[in-house]
């Protein structure tokens, strides 16, 4: 591929509350090469959360331009840019949103009820992504089942079955205590290091941070600063 | 758009979410059908002598009353009229076997009664003959036959609750000669010969309840009617004549105004199973905000989440329906065996099924519809924050 994996070019977003027009990001250039392990730090309502949504085509933004992979994703109506974000995006989340009535495994397997694979194969690929976050013996396992540590391993699993060009988590150890996070952060490591995968990953924790390539710091909905490390 | 064959694992998670609710849900819908099907097998059974009704049968009635008589003496002038084929009567018995309380269908015919009711009512030649050849001979009915345990060749009493004996003897022996079996009319009744009734009885004599005319061509029928009830014009005893079907009409017409008193019932219930559908559905998806925000997030299209939940709801319905009119069907079969000799037609009509798998789509759709665009109309950043 030429050129960076992720270029956002003069990104704004604002919300509007009744009269009231909240901006959120102004102005925001970013690039990311592929490969890269960018974690997204700043304060509580800085829009970290809204840059992460708009690089996975979660939300539209207000203006400027968003391509990933060489696509511009502004241009995709809601249909194509669903069908894209199928393909192309792994959302881990803080709260993982596993759905509760599925199995660990079904739940894995839910992208891929959107490609072309028959069962089996659906099957195979969602006991090797489990495999994967070492949860291959808690596949029959309901979410409740499940520490939240290893609920957040479900939600990796979810989310790199497809095997996707980017991985953007929001918060992903947020919610779990420190050793749970560590394993989390050690699966990305390994993500990120053996399998190649280009990772955004909002966060607050700095040991978190510690972890990525680069660091860029969001503020009023601008980068104030970036480590590279 | 997604295949929706991709979609069944996600339904069949929809419904494992709050099997209680789905349960007591589809639960609703069935007792909905279940009524349903057994109101029409009512109405059906209830409105079946209209389709029965023969075309080329008139009956004259006493003008004032149905209950009054009429003189035997006007058959005779009946037939003169042109076009009569065959003229017959019929004259209520009031029967009463051992129980006094409890009232059988006893009518007192001329001998030609059965040639008017060929289809309707099938004996056996044989046995036809023999009940011709004896005054006190009685054709029953094979369902009345049956609960008494009436054999051909029995001789049994029956009293009246109107008449009485000239020679003051209790009770009418009559002679059971034959069997009639019918798949259209009641087979609970008994058929004595008039002759044998007019010749015993203390009063009355000489009197007839109805008289039966079968005309040589329907289209001859209202212009028989009008010359029967003109030549007895301005006697004291005028008739109303009209044709059986007119008659079955009107006393459907009667069951008509309970049939809109079903259909009403029938609306509200299904009004009220639209409201208990329409929630569970609401709460189903308000419970499913984050769910089905991430399902959106994974890649599956705004389309794709309006079928699910309408799939969702028309699975409810579709089973409901299903379950209910199963119910009505093994009921009304089970209790039409049961019932055959008094209600012959006591079954769903044909029709009523193709009606209830519109209901079925109705129902489900209009409970669906809401939650459904509101599923699709979810934003995903907006439901994701709000958890
Ligand atoms: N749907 C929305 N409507 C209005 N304001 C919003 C909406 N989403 C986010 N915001 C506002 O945008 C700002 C940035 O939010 P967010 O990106 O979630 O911050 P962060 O993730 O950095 O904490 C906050 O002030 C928030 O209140
Ligand atoms: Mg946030």
């Amino acid at each position: 591929m030429n050129g960076p994996l992720v270029e956002v070019v003069a990104l704004c977003k604002e919300y509007r509350r009744g009269e009231e027009v909240v901006p959120v990001l102004a102005g925001l250039d970013l690039t990311i090469e592929a490969g890269d392990y960018v974690a997204l730090m700043g304060p509580s309502g800085s829009g970290k959360s809204t840059l992460l949504n708009l690089l996975g085509g979660l939300d539209r933004p207000t203006s400027g331009a968003i391509r990933i992979g060489g696509e511009d994703i502004g241009a995709l109506d809601s249909d194509a840019l669903a069908a894209w974000r199928g393909r192309t995006i792994g959302f881990v989340f803080q709260l993982y949103n596993l759905l509760p009535v599925l199995t660990a495994e079904q739940n894995v397997e839910l992208p891929l009820l959107l490609t072309d694979l028959d069962a089996r194969e659906r099957r195979r690929r969602a006991r090797a992504a489990l495999d994967l976050v070492g949860l291959g013996d808690r596949a029959r396992h309901r979410p409740r089942e499940l520490s939240g540590g290893q609920e957040q391993r479900v939600g990796i699993a979810r989310a790199i079955v497809n095997d996707p060009m980017l991985l953007l988590c929001d918060e992903p150890t947020g919610d779990l205590d420190r050793k749970a996070g560590d394993q989390v952060l050690a699966l990305f490591d390994a993500l990120n290091r053996e399998a190649g995968k280009t990772i955004v990953m909002v966060t607050h924790d700095p040991r978190a941070a510690a972890r990525a390539k680069r660091i860029l710091h969001l503020e009023k909905g601008v980068l104030l600063r970036e480590e590279v490390q | 758009m997604t295949g929706a064959w991709r979609l069944l694992p996600l339904l069949r998670a929809a419904l494992q979410r709050h099997r209680l609710r789905l349960l007591f849900t589809i639960a609703s819908i069935t007792v909905a059908f279940l009524l349903f099907g057994l109101l029409g097998a009512v109405r059906t059974a209830l409105t079946a002598g209209v389709e029965i009704a023969g075309r080329d049968r008139l009956i004259a009635t006493q003008k004032v009353s149905i209950i009054q008589p009429l003189p035997r003496a006007y058959l005779g002038r009946v037939r003169q009229i042109s076009g009569v084929r065959t003229v017959s009567s019929l004259t209520w018995f009031g029967g009463i076997y051992q129980d006094p309380t409890k009232q059988l269908v006893v009518f007192a015919v001329d001998a030609n009664y059965f040639d008017l009711y060929t289809k309707e009512l099938l004996v056996d030649p044989l046995e036809r003959s023999r009940w011709l050849a004896d005054r006190t001979g009685a054709l029953v009915g094979a369902g009345i036959a049956a609960r008494y345990g009436w054999h051909v060749g029995d001789t049994v009493p029956l009293q009246s609750n109107i008449y009485r004996r000239r020679d003051g003897a209790p009770s009418w022996p009559v002679h059971i000669l034959g069997l009639y079996h019918s798949d259209s009319v009641d087979t609970n009744q008994i058929f004595l010969h008039y002759e044998y009734f007019n010749e015993s009885v203390s009063f009355g004599k000489d009197a007839i309840g109805w008289i039966l005319i079968q005309v040589a061509d329907p289209a001859m029928g209202p212009r028989i009617a009008a010359e029967v009830d003109a030549t007895f014009a301005n006697s004291n005893a005028e008739t109303k004549t009209s044709s059986e079907k007119a008659v079955a009409q009107s006393f459907a017409n009667q069951i008509g105004d309970i049939g809109k008193i079903l259909d009403f019932v029938v609306t509200a219930v299904f009004f009220a199973m639209l409201l208990v559908t329409a929630n569970t559905m609401a709460q189903s998806v308000r419970e499913r905000t984050a769910e089905i925000a991430v399902l959106k997030t994974l890649g599956f299209t705004d389309a794709s989440v309006l079928v699910l939940v309408l799939a969702e709801s028309l699975l409810i319905t579709g089973v409901g329906a299903a379950l209910g009119l199963f119910l009505a069907t093994a009921t009304t079969s089970g209790l039409g065996a049961a019932l055959r000799s008094f209600l012959p037609h006591f079954e769903i009509p044909a029709r009523a099924y193709g009606i209830a798998v519109l209901y079925a789509l109705g129902l489900g759709l209009a409970a669906g519809v809401l939650p459904a665009r509101q599923a699709m109309r979810l934003e995903i950043v907006r439901a994701l924050r709000a958890t």
